[in-house]
């Protein structure tokens, strides 16, 4: 590929086992993230991007979960051979991650310098008080006012957009390499949407870091990211860089799924839907997951699964509407 | 454009309409300390067959407002006048009846609808409780509304938890549609979907509207959905109304500065689409104590003198767009005056 990567996901696969059957979550995903750049996942719920990143930081709770196979290869080391101790050297330090609902994902009994501290003491090699100044430093950092007096107050009484700040600021304390943003402004509203991400956008900019941004929304993927990968039903089914996706988009779903979107400049005509609904996940059908849904269907697609090519430089796509062409 | 054109007869009339929920304080001796001013004096006409949007950021009173038009809040002030009849004056009885025609379709598709009964037993309940049919034609009647809905009929023997989340928003438009309503309030209709059903159900919403002739509340915080879906869109900002038009002149035309910020912060599907957006500083403030004069003052990037002082009211400047903020009242008065003066020229 010529140039450096920093994570390197290959066929990864994780498995729920549960009473009522096996849910293949996630199955075969591969993706890389070069040093500084933005990686956009999109698919919607249930398509197994949550899952991804949650395997790549091996927070799947196990059991029911289990990572069956593949590699996550962090400046070519594999994540997922490492022992608990080395791995907790990674998260939060050189990985950091933010997630949807940043009520939940702070502890509302300590205030959030106390939060903030405890992260960068844990991972960086400082006192306490040179912690606190560091935390401080990236709040006014990340836009909340009056940093020093607010570091002392408790997460539920900052509002919704300066929570996810905080959860931003928090993230960014230990200088990561890479930062998986799980839906990090779904919970907010438009306007506090635009603020959060102009500001994620400047500090990729001012700090270089890779941000991996999981969003079912594909307005937040052009806005902010280099590179898509469209997930469905655990599989990758398109995977290229935004102007491609956006222009000459390949496979049916990802088609299917920026014609349904009611458009705000076009004047009212009627939407064309993708007909149908996700597969039951304990019982995917055995060829092409999307078969079902897609109107272009063929009868390999219901006997076999397709494989994720490079159909054109750089744009990978699985669907063996493709494959033909090539062949 | 239906409804639009006949102006004359109204649906649907909400004047002055205020909700305000009392802060209180103190364990047993409570003092009333102040109001959460949800909704503050909103008037607007719903016209029969029409869609009207309302759209607003969380907090901004838009599902207070569909909740004390039916009634199922009471409001602290103000009148809703369905076809001729005012609602606040009716007795509990008399607002029962007239609920049948008026339905609502709630956000959340599990949490409508009980758990603990089938499909067809959701579907009938309002048929039985405005005890219109007998059994036998309860039974075709929601038979006929899953098909309506596209579900079949087995489906009826079901339990909610069997379905998916556009399954379950069927349903519960199929119980709206039980009773034969006229005007149907939608808050968030399909914002907990994903995107791909939501294009489903915003088709079974206009098809639905069509056959039925229905008239439609459509509360929402997405633009795009709400301009695809109305007629007519309101916004509303901090329980008042700013800005009420058409969704075209609305996209092409908006005049109140909060409607063009929000405009602006919606992430088109295009990548390199960085056009001038504006971003707000700071978050809504909150509604117990909205700030003084026009309510966007705080945020608003052209803020003047006057408007921290005087609230602004809704004025149409012309073809029933209307609008709420100084600036462009003076604006609006400055080019009539322009005008005539070069008329007279």
């Amino acid at each position: 590929m010529g140039r450096d990567l920093l994570i390197h996901v290959k066929d990864l696969r994780t498995y729920f086992y549960t009473d009522v059957g096996v849910v293949k979550a996630v199955d075969g995903v591969n993706l890389e993230i070069g040093i500084g750049e933005t990686l956009g996942i999109v698919g919607e719920s249930g398509s197994g991007k949550s899952i991804t990143a949650m395997s790549m930081m091996r927070l799947i709770p196990q059991p029911p979960g289990r990572i069956e196979g593949g590699e996550v290869l962090f400046y070519g080391k594999d994540l997922l051979k490492l022992s608990e101790k080395e791995m907790m050297k990674i998260r939060g330090n050189e990985i950091a991650m933010i997630f949807q609902d940043p009520m939940t994902s702070l502890n509302p009994v300590l205030t959030v310098g106390e939060q903030m501290i405890e992260t960068i003491v844990l991972h960086q090699k400082v006192s306490r008080s040179m912690a606190k100044r560091r935390a401080i430093e990236m709040l006014e950092r990340v836009g909340i006012p009056e940093a020093k007096g607010r570091v002392n107050n408790y997460p539920h009484l900052f509002s919704g957009g300066m929570r996810q700040r905080v959860m931003i600021a928090m993230a960014l304390s230990c200088n990561p390499k890479l930062l998986i943003a799980d839906e990090p402004t779904t919970a907010l509203d438009v306007t506090i949407q635009a603020q959060i991400l102009d500001l994620m956008n400047n500090l990729q900019q001012e700090l270089g870091t890779a941000i991996m941004l999981i969003t079912h929304n594909l307005g937040v993927i052009a806005e902010l990211c280099q590179k898509v990968l469209v997930m469905y039903a655990g599989n990758t089914v398109e995977y290229t860089d935004v102007n491609t996706l956006f222009a000459k988009p390949m496979h049916p779903y990802t088609y299917g799924m920026l014609e349904s979107s009611p458009k705000l400049e076009l004047r009212k005509q009627r939407l064309d839907p993708i007909e149908g609904h996700p597969p039951d996940p304990y019982r995917l059908p055995q060829g092409c997951n999307f078969a079902q849904r897609c109107r272009r269907i063929m009868p390999v697609c219901e006997r076999e699964k397709p494989t994720l090519l490079e159909i054109e430089p750089g744009h990978f796509v699985s669907c063996f509407l493709y494959e033909r062409v090539k062949i | 454009m239906i409804g639009t054109n006949k102006a004359t007869e109204t649906l649907l009339k909400v004047e002055n309409l205020k909700k305000y929920f009392p802060v209180k304080k103190g364990l047993v001796i409570q003092r009333h300390v102040g109001d959460v001013k949800a909704v503050d004096g909103v008037s607007f006409e719903i016209y029969p067959g029409e869609t009207l949007g309302m759209v607003g950021e969380s907090g901004c009173g838009k599902s207070t407002l569909g909740r004390t038009i039916l009634r199922l809040l009471e409001p602290t002030q103000g009148k809703v006048i369905f076809e001729g009849q005012t609602l606040n004056e009716l007795s509990r009885e008399e607002m029962r009846k007239i609920r049948s025609q008026m339905q609502m379709i709630f956000q959340d598709p599990f949490a409508s609808l009980n758990p603990r009964m089938r499909v067809r037993d959701i579907i009938g309940e309002p048929i039985l409780i405005h005890g219109v049919l007998n059994r036998v034609e309860r039974e075709k009647r929601v038979s006929k509304l899953l098909d309506v809905v596209g579900l079949s009929t087995h489906h009826g023997e079901r339990y909610p938890h069997e379905f998916s989340g556009g399954q379950c928003q069927r349903i519960g438009i199929a119980r709206a549609l039980a009773v034969n309503p006229k005007l149907i309030i939608c808050d968030e209709p399909v914002s907990a979907l994903d995107v791909s059903i939501q294009a489903q159900v915003i088709n079974l919403l206009e098809d639905l509207q069509a056959e039925f002739n229905l008239t439609y509340l459509l509360i929402a915080h997405d633009v795009a959905m709400v301009k695809h879906l109305s007629n007519r869109v309101a916004v509303m900002y901090l329980g008042k109304l700013v800005e009420l038009t058409s969704s075209e002149e609305l996209y092409l035309n908006p005049r109140h500065p909060y409607t063009i910020a929000l405009l602006s912060a919606i992430l088109l599907p295009y990548p390199n689409q960085k056009k001038g957006r504006i971003i707000l500083k700071g978050d809504a403030p909150s509604p117990v104590n909205p700030p003084s004069g026009c309510r966007f003052h705080t945020r608003c990037p052209e803020t003047q003198d006057i408007c921290k002082v005087m609230d602004p009211e809704l004025i149409d400047i012309g073809n029933k767009h209307f609008v709420a903020c100084h600036l462009t009242i003076h604006t609006y008065e400055k080019i009539k005056v322009g005008n005539s003066v070069t008329n007279h020229q």
